[in-house]
């Protein structure tokens, strides 16, 4: 392995920007380890190889130009539920897994506007819905850690590309977790921004009003970076924050002084046994010794987070992918008329975790039950909003586990509902529409698995929560501990 | 709140997928457990509580009246599953909106 | 009483009508008819992977314009919702309408029939919506959706924004109906808001149609009409039901609750029961769009672009003196009308002006293509003529001949006369000098009056105005001529 892979992409963008080493030149490094490694791990459903050269040498043009790009030749993973021009765009789904954008994503297209090289599109659970990539109907990806186990979800690929250094930030999506769980599973820095500060324009949507794109990196500055170049108004995007962004890099801390941080008292870690318990433990002891305040504060609706995401989610899901529907794009089974059509095509190209949220979303919103759930379900969407209002009196930042455990094996969850208990500390926040992350907290089970601390803020509260998960992760440097298995 | 059994039947015939004998009873059962689930929200006091539907508030958002760029129709039907000329092909259509 | 007055029929008209923008409701494809199909189309309209709608501000002020001129009020708050189905030209699988907060509520649309009885419709609301494509239905069935074997679909007019107007049901008479529409359709043609060309289905509308016995406040069972594609046939599906509704309560039976479609070749409606599927339409809050606040500052603003409306033109010219057909006339012509009401503000008599515009001002214009407003005639001008006519000071005839040289371009009819010296002339001693003068040049004909031949005047007459070379006053003229003969 080539050892340019290994590096941040701060430092990569700074040794082009300098001319001491070509974007090409760490594109070729990068694509000869995907080349190396992804067979094993399937972090890619569409490798880039032509796109990433001709990037990288238009990027290597510019610099020559006299350009200066904050992400020069940084290698990208694109998660595959987002439009590229040009890209098989699969969503990890055989409904479109031939599908060809004709259009590129104003994140992606930010990206690769600030100097980033495409190296592939990432799998996921089929149309981000799951928390272990278990749900791609393209590909399995496995954990870069322990290949047995999966990378978590549904920004897996991408989370285990970052890891597995196939790329130095990885582009991702969160839902209810789907940044902050694979980023634990991964030990990686998963980033999801307040929701509308990056535009959701090009990304295949799941629930609209909780999506928001987010990276994956190796490390806090990397993410700082990364949001700096994808976040920022889009008039293409109507729920897109008109509002200027604060430049997160630049405020990056060393230290904790003078930050209340809020530890929630119904987060009860004890329930995760004993050794997930002292780990976290461990971790708000090591957020005080760096000069945090910690208060307790309460989340009273905390519990039913779960219960909201999981009507919301569904029924924003159920009208979203109603397109699907073999007309104008993708998969098409024939039937006699085009009810049957639908039918057939709708029932062989989705999978079954796709299937069952559509059906639930269909059923909380149908006539009769709409009140019952649906509005319900929206209503204590405003509690929890209000809860963390509240919380946030008392704390300038809340810290929680970013997941209930360790990655798991393949294959271990065959309940839907324990699937989903996975992300019980991240949907809350989700619900808020919140910035939150998850930072490498250390590690726990055999083998060894890494787990991550979840950080949060108010909302527009980014440069805060970077810059503390910042001080958090010099200060401790737990992924630097780690070794993959690759 | 509602508990009945979900007619897993109808509701995916409203979302357009055909269900094998094997699948309506699995996502049969897997919903009925979810909705047992999710029934504990009726524990929230929410009679005065208003609805979210966007947790960042934001109003009035508009474009302009101005004419764009429109896609390459070859482009546009070189997707199609089914295309016939300048057309999308589709089976007959039974019944109206 | 005949079997036809025994009933009272109850109508109350859905109707959409394609919105004129430059743009599409939610993108910028160009709204425009026609063209190759499928060339009007873009990620959003197309409902491609990861689009997203924004919606168009023109869209929005139309509404509300259209709204105020029906005295309508409109909510501080207003929503855009999903509507959840699945149809081939929809490319979405749901559109984006209003459910329960549309931008306007209430009003009413006065209208009138043709013998000018005018009538008011209360309205329900109109609410903003999207245009679904269009489909071609081959493979048998001429054209026609039952018996095709495919259809073909062109989403050029797929999300061209369309506002649905549903009225009370307060019509009675296929008549009425047809007036409401008209109404509607000058209205919006006024506003600007809309061309209304039924040819290219900018104005679709469906009829719910009841009877029940003539005196009774409750309704009858209604059925709903459609595929009536202009007034005309509005017109006799509207007369055809409801005789088909009496002839099946008259033969015992009862109306069923079903949508009918109108044929216009056989000239009957007939049931558009097919196996219909359920209908849920599962109405939710879009969430890739936000709240719609019209504040007073906007209504006062739009309330100031309000023209005079039909209604009051009508009932203002038919006051003047015109039959219902002219004032109909007048007023559909918008900028003969606004002329007219030019000419009047500025003084002019308006029967006098009336039959300027509607007779010798509109032969003008019919022979040398240039429009009465556009022409050299200024209401103002006009004014100055009528009052020329009206003080007698011309008389009708050199009022033409000034008439035409005004259009011509030759300036202020009062200038021409007096430069000229064309003031109508009353002096006696001067006009009984050219009744001398006529008499002895026409002895013969004095001598036939003399014995009898009294119709004989109108030729001296004619003489005498002709030797005043037209500015004596006819009445005067005719008056001393019949003194000198007796
Ligand atoms: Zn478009």
């Amino acid at each position: 392995m080539n050892d340019v892979v290994k590096r941040s992409a701060a430092e990569i963008a700074r040794d082009v920007n300098a001319k001491r080493i070509s974007a090409r030149d760490v594109t070729e490094a990068v694509l000869a380890r995907v080349d190396e490694v992804d067979d094993r791990l399937g972090c890619y459903l569409t490798r880039l190889h032509d796109l990433a050269r001709e990037q990288a040498s238009r990027v290597d043009e510019r610099v020559a130009a006299g350009e200066s790009l904050p992400l020069a030749g940084v290698p990208l993973a694109v998660k595959d539920n987002m439009c590229l021009s040009g890209t098989r765009t699969t969503a990890a789904s055989k409904i479109l897994e031939n599908w060809i954008a004709p259009y590129t994503s104003t994140a992606v297209q930010r990206m690769l506007d600030a100097g980033a090289v495409p190296i592939g599109k990432s799998n996921l659970d089929e149309f981000a819905m799951g928390s272990s990539c278990e749900n791609s109907a393209l590909g399995v990806t496995r954990n870069p850690y322990d290949l047995q186990r999966v990378p978590g979800g549904s920004s897996g690929g991408s989370a285990a590309a970052v890891a597995a250094f196939e790329a130095a930030i990885g582009m991702g999506s969160d839902t209810g977790g789907s940044i902050r769980e694979p980023g634990a599973f991964c030990n990686v820095v998963g980033f999801k921004p307040t929701y509308g500060r990056v535009s959701r324009y090009g990304l295949i949507a799941f629930a609209s009003s909780l999506d928001q794109i987010g990276p994956l990196t190796r490390t806090v500055e990397d993410a700082a970076l990364a949001y700096d170049a994808m976040a920022g108004h889009d008039p293409m995007d109507s729920t897109s924050i008109d509002r200027p962004v604060e430049p997160a890099a630049p405020s990056l801390r060393e230290d904790l002084e003078g930050l209340r941080i809020g530890i929630v008292k119904e987060f009860v870690t004890a329930k995760l046994g004993a050794e997930i318990d002292a780990l976290y433990k461990r971790a708000y002891a090591e957020l005080a010794k760096l000069g945090a305040e910690l208060v307790e504060v309460s989340l009273p609706t905390a519990d039913y987070g779960l219960a909201t995401y999981y009507l919301i989610a569904p029924a924003e899901c159920s009208s979203n992918l109603a397109r699907f529907d073999g007309v104008r794009y993708g998969l098409r089974v024939d039937g006699a008329d085009v009810g049957q059509m639908y039918e057939q095509t709708r029932a062989a190209g989705f999978g079954p975790e796709v299937k069952r949220r559509i059906l639930i979303g269909t059923y909380a919103l149908s006539s009769g039950y709409y009140d019952a759930y649906y509005v319900k379900a929206q209503k204590a969407r405003t509690m929890s909003a209000q809860d963390f209002k509240k919380a946030f009196e008392h704390c300038d930042l809340i810290a929680a586990p970013a997941a209930s455990s360790p990655a798991f094996e393949f294959d271990s969850k065959s309940d839907p509902y324990s699937m989903y208990m996975m992300d019980y500390y991240t949907i809350p926040m989700s619900l808020a529409g919140l910035p939150a992350l998850s930072v490498p907290c250390g590690y726990a089970g055999t083998p060894a698995m890494p787990m991550g601390l979840q950080l949060a803020a108010p909302l527009f509260e980014e440069t805060r929560l970077l810059g503390a998960a910042h001080a958090y992760e010099r200060a401790t440097a737990y992924a630097v501990e780690g070794a993959i298995a690759v | 709140m509602a508990s009945e059994k979900i007619d897993v039947r109808y509701v995916a015939k409203l979302a357009r997928i055909a269900l094998s004998e094997d699948e309506a009873e699995r996502f049969g059962k897997q919903l009925g457990d979810l909705l047992a689930h999710v029934n504990v929200l009726s524990e929230l006091e929410t009679a005065s509580v208003p609805a979210t539907a966007q947790v960042v508030e934001s109003r009035n958002v508009e474009r302009s009246d101005e004419a764009g760029p429109c896609l390459d129709r070859e482009t546009v039907l070189s997707m199609a599953p089914q295309r016939e000329g300048s057309f999308f092909r589709v089976p007959k259509i039974i019944g109206q909106p | 009483m005949t079997v036809q007055t025994r009933y009272e029929a109850v109508i109350g008209i859905e109707c959409h009508v394609e919105l004129k923008t430059r743009s599409k409701m939610f993108c910028a494809c160009a709204n425009e008819f026609g063209g190759e199909p499928n060339t009007k189309v873009c990620p959003v309209c197309l409902a491609l992977p990861g689009a997203l709608p924004v919606a168009n501000a023109e869209a929005i002020r139309h509404m509300i314009r259209a709204g105020l001129a029906f005295g309508a009020s409109i909510p501080a708050f207003s929503k855009f919702d999903r509507k959840n189905y699945f149809y081939p030209d929809m490319p979405k699988d749901y559109q984006i309408s209003q459910y329960d907060m549309p931008l306007t509520l209430g009003g009413s649309v006065r209208y009138w029939l043709e013998d000018g009885t005018l009538k008011e419709c209360k309205l329900t609301r109109i609410h903003l919506e999207e245009d679904t494509g269009k489909s071609i239905h081959g493979g048998g069935g001429d054209g026609r959706i039952a018996g095709s074997s495919f259809s073909l679909i062109d989403f050029n007019r797929a999300g061209v924004p369309l506002m649905e107007c549903v009225s009370e049901p307060d019509l009675r008479s296929a008549q009425e109906a047809v007036g409401y529409l008209e109404a509607l359709k000058r209205t919006f043609v006024q506003l600007g808001v809309s061309d209304v060309k039924m040819e290219e289905g900018s104005l679709r509308c469906d009829a719910n149609v009841s009877i029940r016995p003539a005196g009774s406040t409750e309704l009858g069972t209604k059925t709903e009409i459609k595929n009536m594609n202009s007034f005309r046939s509005v017109l006799r599906a509207i007369e055809s039901e409801i005789e088909r509704q009496i002839a099946v309560l008259e033969s015992g039976s009862r109306i069923v609750q079903e949508t009918r479609g109108w044929d216009e070749g056989q000239g009957v409606t007939h049931s558009m029961r097919s196996k219909e599927e359920a209908h849920d339409y599962r109405y939710f809050p879009d969430p890739d769009l936000v709240p719609i606040e019209v504040d007073a500052a906007l209504i006062d603003e739009l309330k100031k672009t309000i023209p005079v409306l039909p209604p009051e033109r009508f009932a203002r010219y038919r006051g003047y003196g015109m039959d219902p057909k002219q004032a109909t006339q007048l007023v559909d012509n918008f900028p003969l009308a606004d002329y007219f009401d030019a000419c009047v503000a500025a003084g002019a008599n308006p029967q006098a002006s009336m039959n300027f515009v509607l007779s010798d001002l509109s032969r003008l214009a019919n022979e040398t293509g240039t429009p009465v407003n556009e022409s050299a005639v200024t209401p103002e001008a006009l004014a100055e003529l009528v009052a020329l006519v009206e003080s007698k000071t011309v008389n009708s005839k050199i009022a033409k001949e000034l008439l035409e040289r005004m259009w011509a371009g030759e300036g202020s009819p009062k200038a021409i006369v007096e430069q000229e010296g064309l003031a109508q002339t009353s002096d006696t001693g001067e006009i009984e000098r050219l009744i001398d003068e006529v008499l002895a040049a026409n002895e013969k004909a004095a001598t036939d009056y003399k014995a009898g031949k009294t119709n004989i005047l109108g030729f001296l007459t004619g003489q005498v105005m002709k030797a005043s070379r037209g500015k004596a006053n006819p009445a005067l003229v005719n008056e001393l001529l019949r003194k000198k003969l007796e």
